[in-house]
């Protein structure tokens, strides 16, 4: 029997896509968040290109209001690769006056990442943001493209997408414009974490039930941090939880959880009746609070 | 069971502007609990908003503002779902005339297609074109879903006469019989989706789930010839690899082993297979769809664009090219104009010698014409500025494709299928 490489459809897409990336165009960057399909990226992207390192740097889009734990794991992660990591700080946007910190019951820092994205991707000439965003995850990044064209604004023009045909992508573009590319758009929830379960990738620790302050607000369980608004009757209560998406401490619900190992973990995503993105406050906002964050610059 | 195992299936649903593809789609999910709770009680809400009785599952789909405002699908959106044996993604394409170009788009991934017809409408000029683009496509195999049944009170007779038309429009195409699968189905209701229908029990097949639930993927491509475009070259220049030069790129058509003789496009120069990596391990063979790293036991140049084939089973090289082009840009395409044409990864300069012919889409035939509106299908020559290096569309999908890209805009215009 002949030693014989048989592919992961899946994988086998996505490293196609960030092999494009790495050739198509001068200064690429990936978007790294410390979440899990980010980290998966990272592990794609290495065997994109092994023996090699990673051709491009990460960029982390710092609210400051990040669980200490992703950061920790961020900086572990960046030394263990020898990746280069730039941080683009939204406290630095909220200094120079470009945005304003929101207020109130529902106030958070994820919208005004954008700003702060924009300015990175100016400042450092990124023309190629490789994304783990997926279109399973909300309905309109179920219409985003592989390779997606945004003009010098950072804007996103549904209704003007190139058509993609094959697995051909064409990552032409003007001067000033830039490419978000989703090279893990096909996966679902369960593709990512069943591949972290088969390649053994490690992940942050909140991912994985642990105690914590927290308090409950709409129906969903809120982190007790300085961060996150809190009224005086919102009773703060330890609870043991785990965290679906790596957000935000604002916009980031956990759920409760005894999942401590990932085929716990796995077996819990597969059995959920709720999506993914039914723990983000952000897209509780509005109907379209995804289009509308995307058509200006969000990823 | 992990998600390799699963057996994977692209769809691509086709069919004209409120023939319910959304609502098909939707339904789907539901019945396979495919739709979370939180997404459910959107619908629910949203629904009773509208102030429909029934739950409206294309809200599930149309993801954009502008759609949910016009009640349209515009662009292709990415559905995914899983059964215990299967992961699908479903391309879930406009209707509309004019967004003909985002079907094709959804269409050129898919091994399967769905084609709504409205029972209440029949074969109508819709049908033929979806029908005609899967047919150029190759997509595998089609399902005719004859939608919203209870609307003419389940009546058998208005399922067979529509079948009986559809199969004068087979007759016509390159299709046979027993790629073409009839059922009949109310998506709003779920007669024959996921389950069976009490309301047709006149209807002996299996449901649209049944149906791709038991659906054999003949990729053919697999026994077509081994193509190996170079996407980028891997040089650590790190100690522990100072010598590594690795070419890594996704292996289309057929097997791949260490020791096999290659030829490099476009130099001709041949060398063997030294090893077959991907990420740490070795391997002595890869199959199709292998994103892998090849190195040779030659210092041959081999750079970006370039092709490693098997010595004994060559690609035509030619810088004229004859191929059946879907314009998908509302800049039309005409005699004389000058493009990017990407063939793969790789990309030439190529002019339009001159345009054959407008193809109708009904399958009657062709007319004369100077240029290619949007959505229109055409016969074109090319010239090239290099040669590529290409297999028919009928013998390789990945290697008898391209897609032409406009100079000053960057858009992609056109898509073509090489003869």
């Amino acid at each position: 029997m002949k030693n014989t490489f048989v592919p992961n459809p899946k994988e086998a897409e996505s490293i196609h896509i960030i092999r494009e990336v790495a050739a198509q165009f001068e200064k690429p960057v990936l978007m790294f968040s410390g979440g899990k399909d980010s980290i998966t990226l990272v592990r794609l992207a290495q065997k994109a290109f092994y023996p090699a390192k990673i051709p491009f740097p990460l960029l982390h889009v710092d609210t400051g209001h990040n669980f200490p734990e992703t950061i920790e794991f961020r900086d572990r992660l960046v030394e263990e690769l020898g990746l280069e990591l730039i941080v683009a700080n939204v406290q630095d946007s909220i200094d120079q006056g470009k945005v304003q910190e929101e207020r109130g019951r529902y106030s958070s820092r994820n919208s005004l990442q954008t700003t702060t994205l924009l300015d990175a991707i100016e400042e450092h000439k990124f023309d190629a943001c490789i994304g783990g965003a997926r279109r399973d995850e909300e309905k309109a990044r179920a219409k985003e493209r592989v390779f997606s064209v945004r003009d010098d604004f950072g804007q996103w023009d549904e209704k003007n997408q190139r058509p993609e045909l094959f697995d051909m992508l064409n990552g032409k573009i003007h001067h000033g414009q830039n490419v978000r590319a989703f090279p893990i758009s096909n996966w679902t929830e369960l593709d990512v974490w069943e591949y972290i379960k088969t390649e053994n990738i490690k992940i942050p620790s909140i991912y994985f039930a642990h105690k914590r302050e927290t308090f409950v607000r709409d129906g969903m369980i809120w982190t007790a941090s300085e961060h996150v608004y809190r009224e005086d009757h919102e009773e703060v209560e330890e609870r043991m939880v785990r965290f679906r998406t790596v957000g935000d401490m604002t916009c980031t619900a956990a759920v409760l959880s005894e999942a401590e190992t990932l085929e716990e973990v796995v077996d819990e995503i597969r059995a959920s009746t709720i999506s993914e993105r039914g723990a983000r406050i952000d897209d509780k906002r509005s109907e379209a609070a995804m289009e509308n964050r995307k058509k200006v610059g969000y990823f | 069971m992990s998600t390799e195992n699963r057996k994977l299936i692209n769809i691509a649903t086709a069919g004209s502007v409120d023939d319910g593809k959304s609502t098909l789609i939707g339904r789907l999910l539901y019945d396979t609990k495919s739709l979370t709770t939180d997404k459910l009680e959107a619908i629910e809400r949203n629904s009773k908003q509208k102030g429909f009785d029934y739950l409206d599952f294309s809200l599930a789909t149309d993801g954009l503002v502008a759609e949910r405002e016009q009640g349209i699908t515009i662009d292709v959106a990415h559905i995914y779902f899983n059964t215990e044996n299967t992961n699908y993604i479903i391309a879930d394409t406009p209707g509309h005339v004019e967004y003909t170009r985002n079907m094709v788009t959804g269409a050129s991934t898919s091994a399967a297609a769905i084609i709504l017809i409205d029972a209440r409408k029949g074969v109508i000029e819709q049908t033929y074109r979806h029908f005609f683009i899967n047919n150029l496509l190759r997509v595998g195999r089609v399902i005719v879903a004859v939608n919203k049944m209870d609307l003419v009170d389940y009546d058998q007779q208005v399922y067979e006469e529509i079948k009986s038309d559809f199969e004068a429009l087979i007759e016509k195409s390159n299709y046979t019989e027993d790629q073409v699968r009839f059922i009949p189905v109310s998506a709003l209701h779920g007669d024959n989706i996921a389950g069976g229908s009490d309301n047709m029990d006149w209807y002996e097949g299996p449901s649209l789930l049944d149906y791709l639930e038991g659906l054999e993927i003949d990729e053919s491509e697999d026994n077509s010839a081994a193509r190996f475009p170079v996407q980028y070259v891997v040089r650590p220049k790190t100690d522990a690899h100072h010598d590594f030069r690795g070419f890594a790129g996704k292996l289309y058509g057929g097997k791949l082993a260490v020791g096999d003789e290659v030829t490099v496009l476009p130099s001709f120069t041949s060398s063997k297979v030294k090893s077959i990596n991907f990420f740490d391990q070795e391997f002595e063979e890869a199959i199709p769809g292998s994103s892998i790293t090849i190195t040779l036991e030659d210092e041959v140049n081999v750079s970006r664009g370039d092709m490693l084939v098997k010595s004994n089973e060559l690609p035509k090289s030619e810088k004229q090219l004859s191929a059946t082009i879907c314009q998908v840009n509302s800049r039309p395409l005409r005699t004389g104009a000058k493009y990017i044409l990407q063939h793969g990864v790789n990309q030439v300069l190529a002019k339009v010698d001159s345009i054959e012919g407008l193809v109708h889409t009904d399958f009657s035939g062709s007319e004369g014409t100077d240029q290619l509106k949007l959505n229109d299908i055409g016969k074109v020559n090319f010239r090239l500025s290099k040669p590529i290096h290409f297999d028919p569309y009928q013998e390789s999908k990945s290697n008898g494709s391209f897609i032409l890209i406009d100079e000053g805009s960057f858009d992609t215009t056109s898509v073509g299928f090489i003869q």
